[in-house]
């Protein structure tokens, strides 16, 4: 009976499983940075269009989004298939644009007001009359600044 | 001492092979940031405001009708040779005594463009036009405009405008961004971008 009584042996040891919750952080944290929160969820369809000169848009804070195109498969039955606006999470009319450019302006401090920029995220589908119409809302609005939000590639690839 | 059992692995420095991960990750990875083709809209005149008389000469039309085909000063056009064809317009220079310009490098045709500064292409869009045709085609014509630019930028500045502009944009960037503003408008104001949209017809 010697307290030096040797190990099982044989048996392999069990592996350390000190470190896995290191390697699930790491991955926690790597999901966390990496990810773009969309702030809207999307009840169109939005294939943007190819463009390359384009510009950043860095601050995302000063940028209102204004989405168009036709609606999602699911939302069709209820909402047609003709191109339509989406503002914020509700399908929207082109007059509530003023209305939604006046409450995103109410949340801003007033020094960035000037440098509030419209992104106007349309599907490549939607016809020129509809975006016109809303850039006529925005003139009416004054909301001048706008960026149309593009993939980067060839135009050509728009076809 | 038949059979000695396996040492365990020291597992010890995992977290130090976790967290060398996770910094490598973290510096590497960029937040996809939007981009896209800025414009700015003009603000809503007046009705009474006379507009002023421009000549036809120094007016590039380029229609897009609903079948998304390209009028260009009443020529049909395919998009790819858009770009070339304004550049010849802005670029022209065909101006004389107060209105030349000393820094064209055009064909200065009496019957286009006088001046970059007098020069306006005029976009006419039909309601059915697609959307994708649009972008297109404001590429082509910010594309026109920018390579004006940069080759001017490069020839004073040595540097392209477009990269200028960037990095004066950039609030990271550690340079002189006064010196760069002034460059960036000396350029701007040598090819101003006079782009016009009409409303579209139906």
């Amino acid at each position: 009976m010697s307290k030096f009584k040797k190990k099982k042996s044989g048996e392999l040891p069990a592996v350390n499983t000190a470190s896995l919750p290191d390697i699930v952080f790491m991955l926690l944290f790597f999901f966390m940075v990496a990810t773009v929160m969309r702030q809207n969820t999307l009840m169109i369809e939005n294939k943007l269009p190819f463009a390359d000169q384009v510009e950043k848009l860095d601050r995302k804070e000063l940028v209102m989004y204004i989405y168009a195109g036709k609606p999602s498969p699911r939302y069709q039955q209820k909402f047609g298939g003709e191109a339509r606006i989406q503002l914020n999470d509700k399908f929207a009319d082109v007059k509530d644009i003023q209305k939604f450019i006046y409450a995103e302006r109410e949340t801003k401090r007033e020094e960035l007001i000037p440098y509030l920029t419209t992104a106007l995220k349309v599907d490549v589908e939607t016809n020129m009359g509809l975006v016109s119409d809303i850039k006529q809302e925005l003139r009416k609005a004054e909301a001048l600044k706008i960026n149309y939000t593009t993939r980067i590639g060839d135009v050509g690839k728009n076809k | 001492m038949a059979k000695r059992s396996a040492p365990e692995v020291n597992a010890g420095s995992m977290a130090d092979i976790a967290f060398l991960l996770l910094i490598f990750f973290l510096v590497t990875t960029t937040i996809e940031t939007d981009r896209g083709i800025s414009r700015k809209l003009p603000p809503i005149q007046d009705e009474n405001v006379e507009p002023p008389v421009i000549k036809q000469k120094n007016i590039f039309t380029v229609i897009v009708n609903r079948n998304n085909d390209l009028l260009v000063e009443d020529q049909v056009m395919q998009l790819t040779e858009l770009r070339k064809a304004a550049m010849d317009f802005l670029d022209n220079g065909a101006g004389q005594g107060e209105e030349a310009c000393n820094y064209c490098k055009g064909a200065k045709d009496p019957a286009s463009s006088d001046n970059p500064t007098k020069a306006i292409i005029s976009l006419v869009n039909d309601r059915q036009t697609e959307y994708r045709t649009y972008i297109s085609v404001q590429n082509e014509l910010v594309a026109a405009y920018n390579e004006l630019r940069n080759r001017e930028s490069q020839r004073l500045f040595g540097m392209d405008y477009t990269e200028m502009e960037a990095k004066y944009n950039d609030p990271n960037y550690r340079g002189n961004k006064d010196k760069m503003e002034k460059q960036i408008d000396q350029v701007k104001e040598m090819y101003p971008q006079k782009l016009s949209e009409a409303e579209p017809k139906s």
